[in-house]
């Protein structure tokens, strides 16, 4: 081996060391710390530190209101996922069909990637503020009395649009590059062989960008699940009645407006379990499939 | 089984760019028709034409008695071989060869039969479970043939179908695509670069430059009597040897081009022309002698047992002579 390169043992290590400083500073250290704290409980002025073992977690499982955010949670990721990819889908196969005009739609489509969440967040609380908004305004002349911060499900509309908005460049991207690395020849041969458009999509596109499709679904629920603390931040809040109460938000509400430290931690190591399972799937199932 | 007949056909892009000029061309049913010019010729662009997967510009294309202009590729009742195959990577190859016979909802057990006899006359039954990937060059292109076989089209197309195989199996697929056109009495189409490809499948060539037809003619037709200086220049290997009438006096009138090909030339101690050789090339059977006549290079083929000096004296008979118009390049007749 080319070990003349590193005569010095501490060289290596003198490397490694900023990217490894910062996965222990950033990540390893508060993970530790997580875990320790959600078998602790704190009085409320931080005075007193009681182990309570296992405590904090079946506290969660016996709380309505962990519950509901598992399942808000649930149906937010799903429907952002969904939404965000379909969207994307339809945007990508369009100017995948163009010729000249492609690198215009594709910049000008990427841009909303760009924006900060919490700046899309905002922007959608103010087309949606049911009192200055435009789009209440509007829904109520169709006759739809918009208003989220009454109504749970207009809430989680909102957060759902909010959320996938961003995520659509994101996917665009990576569906629209799936479409141009799939032949030319290959469409031409199904049209030949009697597909219509329809078929064709259906039959021979959509199978060979499952790769793309499956590395996005599961980005995109781990994004959704993870990522989405902004958005939700500066539209509903989680509210009205929890109805848009996701995990990661709970976490932080339970854990810094709410001071409850030992239950936040707790739920911090339930969702890096979930995200671990997730990435773990992922990667199983991508290597299977990675080429056809 | 159909005929197909191309009517002043032509293809302009957008922006001007012409690719095929006014071509006429008039295939019988069950023939077996190349198209073959240098690159950027517009032999694809004419081929996706017929296919239906360019929109024709001008003139008219008939397959069989039916006007093909506005029809898609599926109602044509073409099937079409591409470079690069164009196999369905998801698919097994029965799917690959049965996907077009399900698309036109044929019934199931046909489609069954249908494959099994193409697999069987390809040589593809044992892989029909495989996927594409798994399969070996010369096994993918069979089964893009399969798969324009089972669908028992009025016309086959084929791009280029063999220029992504070695040399080695080229040749033997070469044959073989030939006996199977014969065999099933197909009409076909068929593009390539490769002139040794050209000549030894077509019934009849069609020469293609610049997206205009420079000869329509059968392989021995366009060889002997090239009807320009390009298809002289196109098609032989080595091509035919084109010289000023200057450079060799006595045999044609002033100020026309004079062609030869490489094996007509006679060593003639008695003879007129002198080679200057300059190199020799050795191909086993035969000597390739690269020189110059009176400064001009020429090309000729001799016999492996050839002595070949420092010069040649050499005669051609002529018969073998050709003739061409310097200005236009086009063959002067007689």
């Amino acid at each position: 081996m080319k070990r003349s390169l590193f005569q010095h043992r501490l060289l290596p290590w003198v490397l490694l060391a900023p990217q490894l400083a910062i996965t222990l500073v950033f990540f390893l250290w508060p993970a530790a710390q997580a875990i320790r704290q959600s078998f602790l409980r704190e009085d409320a002025f931080g005075l007193s530190t009681t182990f309570v073992g296992l405590h904090n977690y079946s506290e969660l499982w016996r709380s309505a209101e962990y519950l509901n955010s598992l399942k808000v949670t649930a149906v937010f990721a799903i429907s952002t996922t969904v939404l965000a990819m379909g969207v994307a889908l339809v945007l990508a196969a369009c100017v995948d069909r163009l010729v000249r005009s492609q690198r215009a739609y594709t910049t000008l489509l990427v841009w909303p990637y760009a924006v900060a969440p919490a700046v899309a967040g905002i922007l959608w609380w103010f087309i949606f503020n049911p009192t200055v908004g435009v789009l209440p305004h509007v829904l109520d002349r169709l006759g739809y009395d918009w208003n989220h911060l009454l109504n749970s499900r207009d809430a989680m509309i909102l957060v759902v649009l909010a959320g996938a908005w961003s995520r659509i460049s994101y996917c665009f991207l990576f569906f629209l590059a799936g479409l141009q690395s799939i032949p030319q020849s290959l469409t031409e041969a199904a049209a030949i062989d009697g597909a219509g458009p329809f078929k064709r999509f259906w039959s021979i596109t959509l199978p060979l960008l499952s790769p793309t499709t499956f590395f996005l679904m599961v980005v995109n629920i781990v994004y959704a699940m993870f990522e989405s603390f902004g958005v939700i931040h500066a539209t509903t809040s989680g509210g009205p009645a929890q109805s848009t109460n996701i995990l990661v938000y709970k976490v932080w509400y339970d854990g810094f407006i709410g001071q409850n430290l030992g239950s936040s931690a707790a739920q911090s190591v339930i969702l890096m379990l979930i995200v671990t399972a997730l990435t773990v799937v992922q990667f199983r199932y991508i290597e299977r499939r990675v080429a056809y | 089984m159909a005929g197909i007949s191309l009517d002043k056909v032509g293809k302009v892009y957008s922006g001007n760019t012409r690719a095929v000029a006014g071509v006429d061309l008039d295939v019988q049913d069950g023939e077996f028709i190349v198209l073959v010019g240098p690159s950027g010729c517009g032999k694809s662009t004419l081929l996706r034409m017929v296919a239906g997967l360019e929109t024709v510009s001008e003139g008219t294309i008939r397959i069989g008695d039916r006007i093909v202009n506005d029809m898609e590729p599926a109602d044509r009742d073409i099937a079409m071989v591409f470079q690069n195959y164009a196999l369905y990577p998801h698919m097994s190859v029965f799917d690959n060869l049965a996907y077009g016979l399900r698309n036109r909802g044929t019934p199931k057990a046909e489609i069954v039969r249908r494959v099994q006899e193409g697999a069987r006359m390809l040589g593809l039954e044992p892989y029909l479970q495989r996927r594409p990937r798994a399969l070996s060059g010369g096994q993918r292109q069979r089964v893009a043939m399969g798969r324009a076989i089972v669908r028992e089209p009025a016309a086959f197309l084929f791009d280029e179908p063999l220029s992504n195989l070695d040399a080695k199996l080229r040749a033997s697929m070469r044959l073989e695509i030939r006996l199977l056109q014969r065999r099933l009495g197909t009409t076909a189409l068929y593009v390539t670069h490769d002139q040794v490809e050209a000549m030894t499948l077509a019934d009849r060539l069609v020469v293609l430059n610049g997206g205009r037809v420079e000869q329509i003619g059968t392989p021995l037709q366009v060889y002997r009597n090239p009807a320009s200086t390009f298809v002289a220049g196109f098609m032989g290997a080595p091509p035919m040897n084109l010289l000023p009438a200057a450079a060799l006096p006595g045999l044609g009138p002033a100020a026309t081009i004079i062609g030869f090909r490489p094996e007509d030339a006679v060593i003639d101690p008695a003879g007129e022309i002198t080679l200057d050789v300059l190199a020799v090339e050795e191909l086993g059977a035969q000597r390739l002698i690269h020189g110059r006549i009176n400064g001009e290079p020429a090309t000729l083929v001799f016999p492996a047992e050839t002595e070949i000096g420092e010069s040649l004296r050499l005669s051609i008979p002529a018969s073998a002579l050709r003739r061409f118009d310097p200005a236009t390049g086009r063959a002067i007749p007689g």
